[in-house]
């Protein structure tokens, strides 16, 4: 067992950890924060992505002690200050873009890295950056769309209700 | 207009916060004091003879509390299919038992024949792969290809079936000679053989289920990934285990999507069930991805021959197939009623065709159990009709649009008997498939084709027009058919003494936003606010008996139960206020949430009656009960029809066989919708199913039995990219006539309807670019089949 430590959604935790956790196990196991899911365990699904250091990772591919010191963020730790859902959030729900929402902290994740990085994304790039997150429910239309709205853009007239 | 609230709005969904928020409670999120972890030990061959089990070391590992071999379970009973199916001689359908855990053979890779409980779960993956190391199995002769099970009787999946056929159905046998009849007199013969792909559910939440055993009261608690909480309990309950149902509730919480492959009990929920007796803890066992590619049950995997007859001009005559559809190594729940009922029935289409006559032979093989997957069957119907269709187009040089056209019932026809079975009520498939025209673009198809030409790639258009049966099921139709349930479901409308409510429902809510549409509903009908409504689902213990969710029918079957049970209340709600106005029953009507005298201004509001109803000072007690809470029961007297007409256009590059989708766009008829927001979402995921049907996916077994598609690095699953914006509409409306709610299904209508349109439009586009000699390609129609159809 070895000692690690970092930040999580703002608080510093550390604990001793096995060489072999994984990030999301520590994450979901140690610090019950489960809303970062495990759906296939080979790094394809993108269900457990979080941000370390502000870039979209997926926590089952990382261990533990890989990410001594760093800031780590998952969805628990996503919305403002006053506990609203913030911009990405609200642009999920307020166009559809989740219905089982399993793959969802996932997805919000990753598109909030994208946003990040690009804050004006054409839908090409949206679907590009997503390619990482699979979603079995939706058919990604209104993931896209979500994301689209909330960089600010109109969607294109096809995906408008 | 639009509305804001109630019916016909697009109400935001109230569980998207929690989920959004990382809230959601999915069966892996749940931690227990005390929980053991469980780690099945599953077969690497895909047909063998268990020959010894040494579980003495496995057992002694550190942190092993217990080790279960199918020994443990063989004096049990065997997981049930729900539907038997005679064969066309009248003989009941071979019905192996299907074991909770593999005893004596395993039949395919990834068959459980042992689990391992242990303190922590890496302590259990490594007794179970010392068990595995500890086991001997001879391993036999993999019975996979369909054809060559059906040929061989020396080998045998199930050694007491001989060819290895569950049943030979025909459907209906006795047109049989009128149909051969119609193909001898025909003027045209189109003859299609196709591949309708086995597909992996792949819902994004693995399966998981937790055990636990009250040792004081020895109540069982199961929390479960399943689409339907009572149907998994009367079946580990009353037909595996033999606990008496009131003493198992079985627990769906939040679950991360179905598709059909959480209907169905599995045996590790009564592992973790009998795991937890034995240990007085609870039992938890989570899939591992590539244990849900091993063991869900997967869907499709039809190899059909089927023809078409019809006049030179396109009037369709009669319609026969020949399909062997695979089982897997055991019958599944609805295993034998999806490549049947599901599938037969559907075989005259949207059309006014006279003869149809279906032949399936069910066969088991050494792969994993197959069953019912979105749309179940109907897919299947589908695409084998609309590919024959397009076909018999080309073949006779007519168009496409035009013979769907003068093949269409019309709406005069209604209700109209199929030759297979079905009265069809209602619908209005013209109006579809213009509606389409029109959203699609037609009229502009070959501006965009000349552009798409330019930039060397061959554009095409596809076509289907569809149909499906849903709202599973009425009861006395389904048990002439052979189920072994009724397939009603229930609803209980509890108002509360200060008059909010609570609706618990038979139907289980894993991605649909039942606890936002179904609230709209009782909003609507009662005149009260939607946030005051509570949808309770998923818990066996608080819930009526209902059938849960699949077949497209929480909303036709439970939201009906749901309006009864409202309708009662309001009856009830009347009698009060009879009573507390002084007027007579009669007199009183109900609207906007007050009951008032009819011409009066005398009125008491919904909350007021409720109060009333639960502090009965002013109550005519002599003749009515307090309180104000009503269940109802609902057997739909029919299917729900929905139809629509979809029209795919497809970029093709010749150089490299790649497909891209250009544009997708779905004119559907689903009655009427009760939140358009909802109803859209649900036809973007079917057609992105679809899309990855007809595209990408695949699962693939090697002739010994090993699956080669068992990751997600293996299995193309659809993702963002592969897929367009998709354009859909629900305006061409035919409420149903059979149900209060006048709805249809909406779930599966994407994944029926569009596999043939794409498909269609690639066949259109190697015409269109000249490779005329292109008759077909089976799905899924990946670049390296494209560009071998084009050079071959």
């Amino acid at each position: 067992m070895t000692k690690v430590t970092m930040t999580v959604n703002g608080k510093s935790v550390s604990a001793e950890v096995e060489g072999r956790t994984l990030l999301s196990a520590f994450l979901r196991e140690g610090l019950a924060l489960t809303g970062t899911h495990i759906g296939c365990d080979t790094t394809q699904c993108g269900a457990c992505t979080v941000h370390v250091d502000g870039k979209a990772v997926k926590s089952c591919a990382v261990f533990a002690l890989d990410v001594e010191g760093a800031d780590v963020r998952t969805i628990e730790g996503m919305a403002n200050a006053d506990g609203s859902l913030s911009v990405i959030q609200q642009s999920f729900q307020d166009h559809h873009g989740l219905q089982c929402g399993f793959c969802t902290p996932g997805m919000v994740m990753a598109s909030a890295a994208l946003l990040a990085d690009n804050p004006k994304p054409t839908e090409a790039e949206v679907r590009h950056h997503l390619e990482g997150n699979i979603c079995r429910c939706t058919g990604y239309h209104n993931i896209v769309k979500a994301v689209l709205a909330a960089s600010g853009q109109d969607v294109p007239a096809v995906a408008a209700e | 207009m639009p509305k804001d609230t109630g019916i016909g709005a697009s109400s935001k969904r109230r569980e998207d916060v929690r989920f959004l928020s990382g809230k959601g409670l999915y069966t892996q999120d749940i931690a227990l004091a005390g929980q053991t972890y469980a780690v099945m030990v599953r077969s690497n061959v895909a047909h063998g003879k268990i020959k010894s089990i040494n579980t003495a070391k496995a057992a002694a590992m550190p942190g092993v509390l217990a080790v279960f071999t199918g020994e443990d379970f063989k004096d049990v009973g065997g997981n049930p299919a729900g539907w038997l199916i005679n064969s066309r001689d009248g003989t009941p359908m071979r019905e192996p038992k299907r074991p909770v855990l593999a005893h004596g053979k395993v039949r395919h890779v990834g068959d459980a024949y042992a689990a391992i409980v242990a303190e922590s779960y890496n302590q259990a993956k490594d007794a179970a792969q010392q068990l595995a190391d500890d086991t001997d199995i001879e391993e036999l002769p993999a019975i996979i290809d369909m054809k060559a099970a059906v040929a061989n009787a020396d080998n045998r999946v199930h050694d007491e079936i001989p060819d290895n056929v569950c049943f030979d159905w025909g459907w209906i046998e006795d047109n049989r000679a009128a149909v051969d009849a119609a193909f001898k007199s025909a003027p045209h013969v189109t003859t299609l053989e196709l591949v309708n792909n086995r597909l992996v559910p792949n819902a994004m939440e693995p399966r998981a289920s937790i055990g636990e055993y009250n040792t004081g009261t020895g109540d069982y608690k199961l929390t479960t990934t399943s689409q339907n909480p009572h149907l998994t309990r009367l079946l580990v309950a009353a037909f595996v285990l033999g606990i008496p149902e009131n003493k198992l509730t079985v627990v769906a919480p939040d679950v991360g999507g179905g598709f059909g492959s959480k209907i169905y009990h599995y045996g590790e929920e009564a592992v973790v069930l009998a795991a937890a007796k034995k240990l007085g803890r609870p039992v938890r066992w989570i899939a591992e991805r590539s244990e849900s590619f091993l063991s869900d049950a997967h869907g499709r995997d039809h190899v059909t021959k089927i023809e078409m007859a019809s006049t030179k001009d396109g009037e369709i005559l009669a319609i026969r197939t020949e399909t062997l559809a695979n089982v897997g190594a055991y019958l599944s729940n609805f295993s034998t009623a999806t490549p049947t009922f599901l599938h037969g029935t559907l075989m005259a289409g949207p059309y006014k065709v006279p003869h149809v006559y279906v032949n399936v032979k069910t066969v088991f093989t050494n792969t994993a159990p197959v069953d019912a997957y979105r749309g179940a069957g109907r897919p299947e119907a589908t695409f084998s009709i609309e590919r024959v269709v397009d076909k018999m187009c080309r073949e006779l040089g007519l168009d496409a649009f035009e013979v769907r056209r003068k093949n269409l019932l019309t709406p005069d026809q209604f209700p109209y008997t199929t030759p297979v079975g079905l009265v069809y009520d209602t619908g209005n498939y013209q109006a579809t498939l213009d509606k389409a025209i029109e959203l699609g673009d037609v009229a502009g198809f070959e501006s965009r084709r000349a552009a798409s030409a330019a930039k060397g790639k061959l554009r095409g258009m596809g076509l289907s027009t569809w149909i499906e049966a849903c709202g599973i099921a009425p009861s006395h139709l389904v048990g002439v058919l052979g189920a072994r349930v009724g397939l009603f479901d229930a609803a209980t409308v509890r108002v509360n003494a200060t008059g909010n409510i609570s609706v618990m429902t038979g139907a289980h809510s894993h991605g649909q936003g039942h606890e936002t549409v179904f609230a709209q509903i009782v909003a609507d009908k009662l005149g009260v606010d939607e946030s005051s409504i509570e949808i309770v689902h998923g818990d066996t213990s608080k819930i009526p008996f209902g059938m849960g969710s699949y077949g497209s029918r929480s909303l036709a079957v439970c939201g009906s139960a749901m309006t009864k049970a409202v309708d009662k209340i309001i009856a009830k709600g009347k009698k009060i206020a009879a009573h507390m106005l002084e007027a007579s029953e009669g007199d009183i009507v109900f609207e906007a949430g007050k009951f008032s005298v009819a011409g009066t201004d005398k009125a008491k509001t919904f909350g007021e009656i409720a109060f009333s109803a639960y502090v009965p000072h002013n109550y005519p007690l002599e003749t009515l009960e307090p309180g104000l809470e009503e269940t109802a029961f609902y057997d739909p007297a029919n299917f729900t029809y929905p139809a629509g007409a979809y029209i795919c256009e497809v970029e093709v590059d010749p150089e490299t066989g790649k497909v891209d989708i250009a544009s997708f766009t779905c004119a559907d008829d689903f009655g009427n919708v009760m939140n358009p927001m909802i109803v859209e979402g649900q036809v973007h995921g079917g057609v992105g199913q679809g899309i990855g049907q007809a595209l990408l996916e695949n699962t693939v077994y090697d002739e010994n039995g090993q699956i080669l598609t068992a990751s997600f690095m293996d299995y193309a699953m659809p993702r963002a990219d592969d897929v367009p914006f998709y354009t859909v509409d629900h305006s061409c409306a035919t409420p149903c006539t059979h149900n209060p709610l006048g709805a249809k299904g909406c779930g599966e209508a994407g994944a029926i309807g569009s596999p043939p349109a794409v498909v269609n439009a690639v066949i259109d586009a190697l015409h269109r670019g000249g490779h005329t000699h292109v008759a077909h390609i089976d799905m899924p129609v990946s670049p390296a089949r494209v560009w071998a159809a084009i050079n071959g």
